[in-house]
């Protein structure tokens, strides 16, 4: 039966879902799974740059759809991993130039070749995102510890369980512990309480990203890092092993320090 | 100093307002429309039986994923009910 298809999605834009599909992608690979990203977000393509794919870009999803192309060929591989590839989205498009059979269709032609298809959802609740979804085995829902945020996961929850998807698992990104040390932050276990579904790993706010996102490079190639190392955890944990949940308090302490410190 | 007391919980606050509004749009009910199925439940309900409004409480709660609305309605008794 071959790849397991997992879509990433959220509701609101720019909790970190594209970033979560590069990440988790890369950290599968790693491991020497076979792995495609599909970006679904037609219109508005990002994980191309988020990954450092954008200039070996010839075919994308809407022209294997359309069959201007054969599938292999919109596939781009990786330039760090062999094993990863993306299929981006069309930018000159829109949505609609895709249906939910499409994706059906398409996943279903990948699975024979690859071990995971990672779909990237567009923001919210329309067209895209049910496309998104269409394919999909699993579903990680992903959040951040924020109001808007935790209420638009809360709603996609609903949608996915009335659409009969399942319960999605839920992701936490960008978590700050010494926020939430301050009380000035919903911690992992308030998130968790009202979102009522199971968790499938924290990633701590990490500075790298937006380095590792200005070149093209995954926090997850870089073993230092904090995120990179969340997101291999959750990649392991999509694998079915069990990874203890990181201690986000270790090696922020004295940060906690110094930050307070600094604010008086 | 301000910033002190400001800064002391917010993480609480965002919590309770979740928790209402995500019981909101869970059901689909406004906090008006609540109202509107407690006074119907409470016109219902006295058509039969003899209650005290003041000290009736229904509400929705959370259960995991899932919500239910729970109704403690004390009766009038008897005795005070012959004697009224």
């Amino acid at each position: 039966m071959g790849a397991q298809v997992v879509t990433i999605t959220s509701g609101k834009g720019g909790v970190g879902k594209t970033t979560a599909v590069a990440n988790l992608g890369v950290a599968l690979a790693a491991n020497g799974a076979r792995v495609v990203c599909i970006d679904g977000d037609i219109g508005l393509r990002n994980l191309d740059v988020v990954m450092g794919l954008e200039n070996r870009i010839v075919y994308d999803v809407v022209d294997v759809i359309e069959g201007r192309c054969r599938l292999r060929q919109a596939m781009i591989r990786d330039k760090r991993l062999p094993e990863l590839h993306l299929i981006p989205a069309a930018q000159t498009r829109d949505k609609s130039a895709v249906t939910p059979s499409d994706m059906i269709r398409l996943c279903d032609e990948l699975r024979s070749e690859v071990d995971w298809v990672l779909i990237d959802s567009p923001a919210g609740i329309e067209r895209g995102f049910k496309n998104s979804i269409a394919a999909a085995d699993r579903v990680l829902v992903l959040t951040n510890p924020e109001i808007s945020a935790v209420r638009d996961a809360d709603r996609v929850i609903g949608i996915l369980e009335a659409e009969e998807k399942g319960t999605p698992a839920l992701i936490i990104n960008r978590l700050n512990p010494i926020m939430v040390k301050q009380h000035d932050m919903l911690s992992a276990d308030d998130v968790i309480d009202l979102l009522a579904i199971k968790l499938i790993g924290i990633v701590p706010e990490d500075d790298d990203v937006i380095v590792g996102t200005n070149r093209g490079n995954p926090v997850a190639l870089d073993p230092k890092s904090r995120s990179g190392q969340a997101f291999r955890n959750i990649a392991k944990r999509l694998n079915g092993q069990e990874v203890p949940l990181m201690d986000l308090d270790a090696g922020s302490s004295l940060w906690a320090r110094l930050t307070n410190f600094g604010r008086k | 100093m301000f910033q002190f007391f400001r800064s002391k919980r917010s993480a609480a606050s965002a919590k309770e307002r979740l928790q209402l509004v995500l019981i909101h749009d869970r059901t689909d009910l406004t906090p008006a429309e609540l109202d509107a199925l407690k006074d119907d439940l409470l016109a219902t309900i006295s058509r039969h039986v003899d209650i005290e409004p003041d000290a009736v409480q229904i509400d929705l709660e959370r259960d995991g994923r899932s919500q239910r609305l729970v109704a403690d309605i004390p009766l009038k008794s008897t005795v005070r009910r012959r004697s009224g």
